[in-house]
């Protein structure tokens, strides 16, 4: 027999030796596959309009992995004729950039969410929430009338923003000092000057149909409608740039 | 180390190792497995070769395909227009009144209708179609403007009190009691009128003197009888048929803080041809009346009311 076969004998008898030399075909193998995906165009392609969170989003946020809405709900729209002529333009990558962790889910029992934002007013998210089935009858989702009566636990944003800080997420020291008072302007229109100088292009209302109290609802409700809404995907220039990519 | 050898009663080699006297037998492998998984080799090679594979500086080779799935995706989206040109190119071409003639054409709008409604309107109107408080129901015959699919066309293309639409329907009934026209007693006393006409309470003295009060406030848009008038949008009040409800106390809140129902000028946001399959869709859902008669069925909208 050849000389290779009769070395490989060595390295069947040696289990250390085959555990180094494992790991190392195992780890050249993850780096071919992994490492490509922090340089080459596609997964970083650059977009205009992304913003992080704002406080309030971010609060709506947690109630959502919280009430593990993820578990029927993904947001993700794949470039399928069936999923874009549904739930709107695809995905890209960029726009989950400040996502952590990411809630692209692998499930569907309920529609995608991905793109929700402003499909439905206000008042039809909080009925919806309260009772999925008043407002769609074929629904099974479960009932989130608690939501609304729910004061948000108003926590330590500012906390909360700067560990987002530390895994990249670009929030400036204003915000994030700012964090706990933004939280509750974001739903009170009347006292948001201030909060409309540090995010210029968050929507700002009461959002649960409640002045009087800062509720779940309220975060919940400001999470959904911002959804899929930064990019301008349909716009022509985004059009252009998407139309040049190749190796898709 | 052992010698490899032929094992006697099965006539099959061995590998050659042997432990305390137990040898293996070097079966070999199927030959249709062997060959099916050379052939995913030549497959994978072949495969790399066409399609995006082999990460590069930028971007992975492309494959001498050129596939993208977002590529894929354009010429699926481009043939399904392809498929559907000739039906939507003939739609446009037929006016709404006279899709009914070509009962073909018709099913397809209809069927494009349902596609869309369930996009747009079903956050009113509900996914089956049966509204809900403040949203009309749209499967009933009891329409506020005209179930005639000209009239539900004309409605779904400029919508109601929709700001920014020249030719929206519009009208505006009073807040009788916010605005003092009315006392909160007369407010009562027609509120008991109009449940008296619409059958769920028994003629008093509260209801006769709102009688007299609907006459002079009420009966010039919602008719003398409460028949409704549907020029300006006013709901026939003698029936069941409640938009907001019919119960003492929404109907006290109705009377004194009016309503203004808005649905959205569907003709800016949709392609003209979706508008009509809408109007389909919504005649075909059980309460779609005939066109009129006269001939001045297709003449625009009747003219508001106030604006």
């Amino acid at each position: 027999m050849s000389s290779i076969v009769e070395r490989h004998k060595t390295l069947e008898r040696n289990v250390t030796l085959l555990a180094v030399l494992a790991f190392a075909a195992v780890t050249i193998g993850g780096i071919v596959e992994i490492a490509p995906l922090f340089w080459i165009d596609n997964t970083i392609e650059k977009v205009e309009g992304m913003r992080p969170y704002t406080p309030l989003e971010q609060a709506g946020r947690d109630i959502y992995v919280r009430e593990g809405c993820y578990v029927c709900h993904s947001q993700m729209i794949r470039p399928f004729r069936d999923e874009t002529e549904r739930y709107g333009h695809y995905s890209l990558a960029a726009e989950s950039m400040y996502d952590h962790p990411f809630q692209w889910g692998s499930k569907r029992t309920g529609p995608d969410l991905a793109r929700v934002g402003g499909k439905y007013s206000d008042e039809w998210h909080v009925q919806h929430l309260k009772d999925p089935r008043s407002v769609v009858p074929e629904s099974i989702m479960p009932t989130y009338q608690f939501l609304a009566e729910r004061p948000l636990n108003q926590g330590n944003m500012t906390a909360e923003l700067q560990t987002l800080y530390t895994t990249g997420v670009p929030y400036t020291k204003d915000q994030i000092a700012q964090a706990n008072d933004d939280l509750k302007a974001q739903a009170d229109p009347e006292n948001a000057t201030e909060f409309k100088t540090r995010w210029p292009k968050a929507q700002v209302r009461d959002f649960d149909g409640d002045p009087k109290k800062l509720t779940e609802m309220d975060a919940l409700v400001a999470y959904l409608q911002m959804l899929g809404t930064l990019v301008d995907v349909n716009a022509p220039a985004a059009q252009e740039d998407l139309a040049k990519e190749k190796g898709r | 180390m052992a010698d490899k050898r032929i094992d006697e009663p099965t006539g099959v080699e061995t590998v050659g190792h042997e432990w305390d006297g137990i040898e293996e037998l070097n079966t070999p492998l199927p030959r249709w497995w062997l060959w099916t998984f050379y052939a995913t080799i030549v497959f994978a090679v072949g495969y790399v070769v066409v399609y995006p594979a082999i990460p590069g500086r930028h971007a992975a080779t492309a494959g001498t395909a050129g596939w993208t799935s977002r590529g894929a995706l354009a010429k699926d989206l481009k043939a399904a227009d392809a498929a559907r040109a000739q039906t939507r190119a003939a739609i446009a071409a037929t006016p709404v009144e006279k899709l009914a003639d070509n009962p073909q054409l018709l099913r397809a709008a209809i069927e494009g209708g349902a596609a869309a409604f369930k996009q747009n309107c079903v956050q009113c109107h509900g996914s089956g179609a049966a509204g809900s408080k403040g949203y009309p129901n749209l499967n009933d015959d009891d329409w506020l403007w005209g179930g005639d699919i000209a009239t539900i066309h004309q409605t779904l293309e400029h919508g109601i009190r929709y700001p920014g639409d020249e030719q929206t329907r519009s009208s505006q009934m009073p807040a009788f009691g916010r605005d003092g026209i009315l006392t909160p007693a007369q407010v009562q006393d027609v509120v008991s009128h109009v449940r008296v006409i619409s059958g769920q309470e028994k003629a008093s003295a509260s209801s006769t003197r709102g009688a007299q009060v609907f006459a002079d406030n009420c009966s010039v848009c919602h008719g003398a009888n409460g028949e409704g008038n549907r020029t300006v949008g006013a709901p026939r009040l003698n029936d069941k048929i409640w938009l907001y409800g019919g119960d003492r106390a929404t109907l006290t809140e109705t009377v004194t803080y009016a309503r203004q129902g808005v649905m959205p000028a569907w003709g800016q946001r949709l392609d003209p041809v979706t508008v009509k399959m809408l109007a389909a869709y919504v005649h075909s859902r059980g309460g779609g009346e005939a066109l009129p008669a006269a001939p001045a069925a297709a003449a625009p909208a009747p003219v508001p009311a106030t604006r």
